[in-house]
């Protein structure tokens, strides 16, 4: 049991994506304009983390080694079918505003990297427990930066905070293009600074 | 429709620059862009592969997809298709020209799970563009994906001597140089 608690919580510390594997930036930056969106993104790709995670882990002795990158995608691929579908059924206007970065979950590296280095040599329960941890991990550094561009750009934050204003003068830069490497760029450093004074 | 082209092409390259502006491909930007080399033989292979990327799934989106009333799996079917035309000019180039491909062998693998490929396939259909403008904007977006890699590159081989403050050294100076990369092709907004 120690051990699946390990495989879970390594995601959301010593591991976690973003910040400290640098991978799956392209949604991360694009997306991380509200904390609603930062959020949902997150959940989504958490899902599928998840799924594909655990179907993977299943299948791991059967899939034939030579083509295990294609049959990865494929799998990967159905469940991001299935989160786009469910995305619209329920949550449309998310869905509109993430928009082709709900597909593109699909080559997500994190996703693809999670089911490689672990889902294909461990059993499924560890694997379900790695699969959330990063996705978790993935869905808490989406969300800092979401809040943080979203409360200096925009100067709201309008999931917690509905219409209320909390800057008045916010800084536009942070909502833009720009803004959101510079953002990232200087919480990787504050994180790097953080986990050094933590040992 | 009359479309103008030179807008497309500008607007592709340089205003909304896949890169710095859509943020599709940034796991290649950052990993690939440590010295000029590997730059630009990603840039080549990526304007390579996302050109006849883009044209193919057009093809399969219109002729297929569509005329079996399936668009729903448009992800799944796109994937595949990258996955396989990836792997097949893999092949092809190791028997055919086997100079090109040891200057890009080793990234043509990269570029499945590049979301610049993917995202610019759906890109096309999602604007609805005939096949001429899927190609030109296709070879632009990619185009401009190359121009950005390239630049980036080079003002990342100058770290190496620059003093960089401890906590930012790696990605995080990495991140905050695209940014103001990010900044400089922020002038060209308002051009068109």
């Amino acid at each position: 049991m120690t051990t699946l608690t390990r495989e879970f919580t390594k995601g959301l510390w010593d591991e976690i994506p973003l910040f400290r594997i640098v991978l799956g930036l392209c949604p991360a930056l694009a997306v991380t304009t509200t904390m609603e969106n930062g959020l949902g993104m997150g959940v989504a790709a958490t899902f599928v983390l998840v799924c594909s995670n655990g179907l993977i882990s299943l299948l791991r002795n059967v899939i034939p080694s030579e083509v295990r990158v294609a049959c990865y995608i494929v799998i990967i691929a159905a469940f991001v079918v299935a989160v786009e579908m469910l995305m619209k059924a329920y949550f449309f206007s998310l869905s509109e505003s993430l928009g082709i970065f709900i597909p593109l979950i699909v080559v997500n590296c994190i996703i693809l990297g999670r089911a490689e280095a672990f889902a294909r040599k461990n059993g499924v329960l560890a694997s379900l427990a790695d699969g959330l941890g990063m996705g978790l991990g993935f869905t808490l550094a989406l969300t800092v930066l979401a809040t943080l561009r979203e409360l200096l750009g925009a100067g709201t934050l309008g999931l917690v905070f509905g219409e209320r204003v909390l800057l008045a003068q916010p800084f536009g830069f942070f909502q833009q293009a720009p803004g959101a490497f510079v953002a990232l760029g200087i919480l990787l450093g504050l994180m790097n600074v953080l986990s050094k004074s933590g040992k | 429709m009359e479309t103008d082209f030179f807008a497309l092409i500008i607007s592709a390259i340089f205003i909304n620059n896949i890169l710095l502006a859509k943020f599709l491909g940034n796991c290649p930007f950052l990993g690939v862009s440590k010295n000029m080399d590997t730059a630009v033989g990603m840039s080549a292979a990526v304007v390579f592969v996302l050109t006849l990327a883009g044209i193919i799934t057009w093809v399969v989106d219109h002729y297929i997809l569509a005329t079996f009333k399936i668009e729903y799996i448009q992800t799944l079917a796109f994937i595949l298709v990258i996955a396989t035309l990836v792997q097949f000019v893999e092949l092809f180039l190791r028997k055919s020209i086997p100079a090109l491909y040891k200057s890009l062998g080793i990234f043509l693998p990269l570029i499945t799970t590049n979301c610049a490929v993917l995202g610019t396939a759906i890109i096309n259909i999602q604007e609805d563009f005939s096949l001429l403008e899927t190609v030109v904007f296709s070879a632009a977006s990619a185009t401009g994906f190359g121009l950005a890699l390239v630049l980036f590159a080079g003002i990342r081989e100058r770290f190496e001597i620059a003093r960089i403050p401890k906590p930012l050294e790696g990605t995080g100076i990495g991140l905050v140089t695209a940014g103001l990369l990010a900044l400089s092709f922020f002038a060209f907004k308002g051009m068109i």
